[in-house]
């Protein structure tokens, strides 16, 4: 009886080591290349808060997949970077159009995608970041498709003048990302006109820091608020400059 | 004749097949919407795999009212009446190995065994699942589950899943006998746990029994036949899939579905 259970036993994990490695073998980044380095990440669909609460929470029903009018999201496959059966997508491929009524969400049974998300500029996909050397607004010609293609024109995405100083008397009008407002749809990526796109979706994880939350921003409507509240008296201590002059050191 | 005495299997394959049709069809989004982890029923009924909604409860101790719901009438409906009939009219798993059955019973390698895997190895395999998915905090039989994997294979057409289609295969055909579903499959053995009360039952009539053994050798999970010979009465063994292919090869009308004799005997 025993020996029939640590036999089995090994059987069971030789089996599930077995099973195991095929999933896994496909999951390390490899290479270099940008179309290389595409398939060692992968965007989330909106409505992702993190990637580990994500992870518990997705049953993989793909009832996502099925509520998106445009295609965006598959589930991924066996050598996939992204979790077995989980919902992503590719901006260059087809990006995130976000419909205003974001019916991806409301179509997930479980907390996998956030039902507390409601408007479009709540969504936290990715973000952009533009490669300035293979931009060509940075060449000094004029190219705005990215700004135009961005729902949230002049907010996630702005044209900034610049001297160009080679010529030095054209101005060069070049795009530029407000993280505040840059939610990572990938509509810009997938209109950039260069050969590899110069604009790139990159999970948020990938390239944000994050700030202490102490500084106040007067330009986010709203944000102020958090100073009403705030204890602005001074604290003087009139003794301190005594007490230092009388503290030994001198 | 000989379709009239195979009902049962064609009834099954019709609600397999059409299922997954159910599931890749857009034009039937309306009817069934999803997949086999969970689905939506005419747009309005919500339906999920309770072994799943378990996994995710364990994952994230957070109660999900309406994930709770929807897994909840899929467990009643089983728990009360169907049993462990998932396995055998529903799961996309059964029609790979029960090909490989097919082929074993009819061709020269019956005696091949090569591991030799006990029935309640799936019992170990769910609970060490379960205890998993409290350590990882993720759903960890749905992230490699063989059925999800298959399922989705069909309804998205992932060509890789086929090679996992071919494993199963070879591993019931070489293997062992049944190896992927009555020995390991921890969704089996989950049905098989909850099923213990469900109202569909075969039953056994000793009297018209001629002892030919048939039913024994075509049953998946042959040990739920364990009364054929001795007496008369319900097979009560929650492991039977009620696929009915048992009923089907007796020659003497010996065995047969028994659910409104069951709600008879209850009063
Ligand atoms: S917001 Fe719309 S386009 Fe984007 S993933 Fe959801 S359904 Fe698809
Ligand atoms: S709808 Fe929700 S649970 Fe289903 S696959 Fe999409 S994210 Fe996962
Ligand atoms: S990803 Fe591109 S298009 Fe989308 S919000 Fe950000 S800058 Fe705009
Ligand atoms: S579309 Fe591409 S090339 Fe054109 S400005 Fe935007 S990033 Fe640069």
């Amino acid at each position: 009886m025993r020996r029939q259970f640590f036999t089995n036993t090994i059987k069971i994990l030789a089996v599930g080591v077995g099973t195991f490695s095929i999933f896994k073998l496909n999951d390390t980044p490899k290479s270099e290349s940008k179309i290389e380095l595409k398939k060692s990440f992968f965007l989330r669909p909106p409505g992702v808060v993190s990637e580990k609460h994500f992870l518990a929470n997705c049953i993989r029903c793909a009832k996502c997949v099925k509520a998106c009018p445009y295609n965006t999201l598959s589930l991924a496959k066996i050598g996939e970077f992204a979790s077995l059966g989980t919902p992503k997508f590719s901006a260059n491929e087809i990006p995130c159009y976000l419909c205003d009524d974001l019916p991806c969400i409301k179509a997930c049974p479980t907390d996998a995608l956030d039902k507390s998300i409601d408007k479009i500029s709540l969504v936290n996909i990715g973000r952009a970041i533009v490669d300035e050397s293979s931009c060509v607004a940075h060449f000094g010609i004029q190219c705005d498709a990215c700004y135009r293609a961005c729902p949230f024109i002049d907010k996630a995405l702005k044209l900034e003048y610049k001297r160009n100083e080679r010529t030095k008397k054209h101005a060069m009008l070049v795009p530029k990302v407000d993280y505040d407002y840059c939610v990572g749809c990938g509509l810009c990526e997938k209109v950039c006109i260069t050969k590899k796109p110069a604009i790139v979706i990159l999970p948020t994880s990938f390239i944000l820091g994050e700030r202490n939350d102490n500084y106040v921003k007067g330009w986010v409507s709203g944000d102020d608020e958090r100073l009403k509240h705030i204890d602005t008296s001074k604290k003087h201590d009139e003794k301190k400059a005594i007490n230092y002059l009388n503290d030994g050191e001198f | 004749m000989k379709i009239l005495k195979n009902k049962y299997l064609i009834l099954r394959r019709f609600i397999q097949l059409g299922l997954l049709a159910l599931f890749i069809l857009p034009s039937a989004d309306f009817i069934l919407k999803g997949n086999l982890s969970s689905s939506l029923l005419f747009n309005s009924i919500s339906l999920s795999d309770p072994f799943a909604y378990l996994q995710i409860f364990l994952a994230t101790f957070t109660l999900n009212v309406g994930l709770f719901i929807s897994a909840f009438l899929v467990f009643i409906i089983y728990a009360l009446f169907l049993g462990r009939a998932f396995c055998s009219f529903v799961c996309p798993v059964n029609l790979i190995t029960n090909l490989a059955d097919f082929i074993k019973q009819n061709t020269s390698f019956k005696s091949s065994k090569l591991t030799n895997f006990k029935q309640n190895t799936r019992y170990f395999i769910l609970f060490s699942i379960l205890i998993l998915c409290l350590i990882a905090n993720e759903p960890v039989f749905e992230k490699y589950s063989h059925i999800g994997i298959i399922t989705r294979g069909i309804i998205f057409m992932q060509t890789s899943a086929i090679f996992v289609a071919i494993i199963i295969f070879l591993l019931d055909l070489f293997v062992q006998r049944n190896l992927v579903c009555s020995h390991l499959c921890p969704l089996g053995a989950f049905y098989s746990l909850i099923s213990k009360f469900a109202m569909l039952k075969v039953s056994y009539d000793l009297n018209k029994c001629t002892k030919c053994m048939k039913c024994k050798m075509i049953c998946p999970e042959a040990q739920v036949l364990s009364l054929i010979t001795k007496y008369s009465g319900n097979v009560s063994n929650s492991e039977c899939i009620k696929c009915a292919r048992c009923i089907e090869v007796c020659d003497d009308d010996a065995l047969n579905f028994n659910l409104i004799n069951f709600l008879k005997g209850k009063k």
